[in-house]
């Protein structure tokens, strides 16, 4: 599998079942969002500051998660200070920081195949609808296997046409590229029914 | 047995393959012709992939459009390109795919993966990723996914065409050693020489049918 | 659903994250950076249409939260989905079925002016419908300033609605998809493909 974005480890944390992780992010995202208090978020952001602490994680793990939001959080923040108040500014910095930082706690501590097992367990009550639960977990699965293979193709088709003396556009280089998909769609289905 | 019977197929106007009747039942069969042929599509009638446009093809008494899927579970399917069939992230998840909804259980199929993994030397392999193998070895990956179903033949369709001269020797030493019967599409003629039956392919006719020596003699008349 | 609308759906996720690994481009002009991503729900949708095109979205969104790192500059996780502009990512799932329902509305005689206003009513209409209110949503913040921070994106979108809908109609052409008569009719014209 594609290296996820999990980091190995031992503690408590990794070793809490995935689903009870789920649980508890949705319930953090729940009670955070439907009660506006200052204290209660500043509350959550130390407890999940915590948890990174008790993971094995630094500061510097932390900064990580929320620097690709930083920017539109100092403009959100920005526009409550303008629009609303100083402590609603704060306290939207304080919910979305605990949130981001909580969900990353998730992903940092439990590996992506037991997530993507307890989506299959979740799932599971669909089969009584007739849902073909193994049908998702194939597509799944195929798409974990072919992102590499889809990343080859694309790298093929750039160095043919830079051997032939083109600069790759985005247009030259996206639909060869699917129509190579499209084919190997069909021999990839075949072969899957030649076995099943 | 195979039993192929005024065989005729159609591919939109193109007529691939017509008037096809044969029976098929040796250990090993090979079948050459030029690109286009239709050894492709004739490899695809014997198990169900492809139906006939008229005529029919069973093998021992069940019928491809009839009887698909017990069809499939007699006659496994080598494709040339293992890129295409092994369609799981890992080598282990990728043998255990075949096996699920067969009524096994958990460690029944652990056992046979881990059984087949060693029968064609991949022991070890189990957790490998299969984007990170070499072409042989995915190759290999792809007829350990087939033979773990136990099939009763094989058809395998110019499946060292993508291989070097090692890998292809590896490859055909693990097909030369299956009790299963073998059915080969290739281009490769030195591959056929301890066949017991070749048959030759041209514009969609068998037009040779004949111990290896024979039928290669006739082939290269027609190409050369 | 046949095997091989799973394996279209699978593929379409995988070419996903293939854009995801583009180079961003820089256009002095825009200053913000163009990815090549959100060209993904364009294809996926006005290439194998509506449904699988959708599913295909939601796959990926699903590999995404399960801690691919998929998106841009390597992201993804949890964390996308409790930022404040989680609403453009989901939004995915939903512009690819718009604008597989207009191709396949109008697949007969499909052309790239057609495609081009499925491309901006799907990939960038139907995307900002969800994504601003999202935003203006969970961000606190009034419609119109949530509005006017993402107008910079907009001719970025513009320039990929275009090339979207300019590869939908090549592949149209080389490689329909999107037929009435389903897989058996299209296999049997396409015998080139087991040759």
């Amino acid at each position: 599998m594609i290296a996820g974005l999990y980091r190995p480890g031992d503690s408590p944390i990794h070793r809490l079942k995935a689903a009870w992780k789920l649980a508890a992010l949705l319930l953090l995202g729940t009670v955070l969002l439907s009660l506006p208090s200052l204290w209660l978020a500043g509350l959550s952001l130390l407890a999940v500051m915590l948890g990174y602490a008790v993971a094995g994680f630094g500061v510097g793990v932390m900064e990580k998660q929320i620097k690709p939001v930083a920017v539109i959080l100092i403009i959100l923040f920005a526009a409550q200070l303008w629009l609303e108040s100083l402590a609603g500014g704060i306290l939207l910095l304080l919910r979305f920081t605990t949130l981001i930082l909580a969900a990353g706690l998730v992903t940092l501590t439990t590996r992506t195949s037991d997530l993507v097992a307890s989506i299959e367990r979740g799932l599971s009550p669909l089969g009584r609808l007739g849902v073909d639960v193994s049908r998702i977990s194939l597509a799944i699965s195929l798409a974990i296997r072919f992102i590499p293979a889809v990343g080859q193709i694309v790298s093929d088709v750039r160095e043919a046409q830079i051997a032939r003396g083109r600069r790759p556009s985005p247009l030259t280089l996206v639909v060869p590229v699917i129509i190579r998909l499209l084919k190997m769609a069909d021999a990839v289905a075949e072969a899957i029914d030649a076995r099943s | 047995m195979f039993s192929i019977e005024d065989v005729r197929l159609d591919r939109g106007e193109r007529t691939v393959l017509t008037g096809i009747n044969l029976e098929l039942g040796e250990h090993r069969i090979g079948i050459i012709g030029a690109n286009g042929a239709g050894k492709s599509s004739f490899a695809r009638l014997l198990n169900g992939l492809v139906l006939p446009t008229e005529g029919s093809v069973s093998i021992d008494g069940l019928n491809t459009r009839r009887d698909a899927k017990a069809v499939r579970r007699k006659v496994g399917f080598l494709f040339q390109n293992p890129d295409n069939q092994v369609v799981y992230p890992t080598v282990g998840e990728d043998l255990a795919f075949g096996l699920k909804g067969r009524g096994l259980s958990k460690s029944e199929i652990a056992e046979r993966v881990t059984r087949t993994l060693q029968r064609f030397s991949l022991a070890g392999f189990e957790d490998r990723l299969v984007h990170e193998l070499s072409g042989g070895e995915r190759q290999m990956v792809a007829l350990a996914g087939v033979m773990i179903l136990q099939p009763e033949w094989l058809v395998l369709d110019e499946p060292t065409t993508l291989l070097d001269r090692r890998n292809t020797k590896t490859i055909m030493e693990a097909v030369g050693n299956l009790d299963q019967h073998v059915i080969l599409v290739t281009h490769d003629l030195s591959l056929l020489d301890r066949f017991d039956r070749v048959l030759v392919f041209e514009a969609g006719r068998v037009v040779a049918d004949a111990p290896p020596k024979e039928a290669i003699a006739a082939y290269l008349r027609i190409v050369e | 659903m046949s095997t091989r609308d799973i394996v279209l759906i699978a593929l379409f996720a995988a070419l996903m994250a293939a854009l995801g690994a583009f180079p961003p481009l820089m256009i002095p002009a825009i200053g913000v950076p163009i990815t090549a991503q959100s060209m993904g729900p364009m294809l996926a949708g006005g290439i194998i249409g509506a449904k699988r095109g959708a599913l295909s979205m939601l796959l990926f969104v699903a590999l995404v939260a399960v801690g691919l790192p998929l998106l841009p500059g390597g992201r993804g996780g949890l964390a996308i989905f409790a930022g404040p502009t989680a609403g453009f990512i989901l939004g995915w799932i939903v512009a690819a079925f718009v604008i597989g329902l207009i191709v396949e509305r109008f697949w007969r005689k499909l052309n790239f002016v057609i495609a081009f206003l499925a491309t901006i009513v799907g990939g960038v209409g139907i995307l900002y419908a969800i994504g601003i209110p999202w935003i203006a949503l969970v961000g606190g913040v009034p419609f119109n300033t949530a509005f006017t921070g993402s107008l910079a994106f907009i001719p970025g979108d513009l320039i990929k609605a275009g090339l979207a809908a300019a590869a939908i109609v090549m592949v149209k052409r080389a490689y329909p998809m999107i037929t009435p008569a389903g897989d058996e009719a299209w296999r049997a014209a396409r015998p080139d493909v087991f040759d």
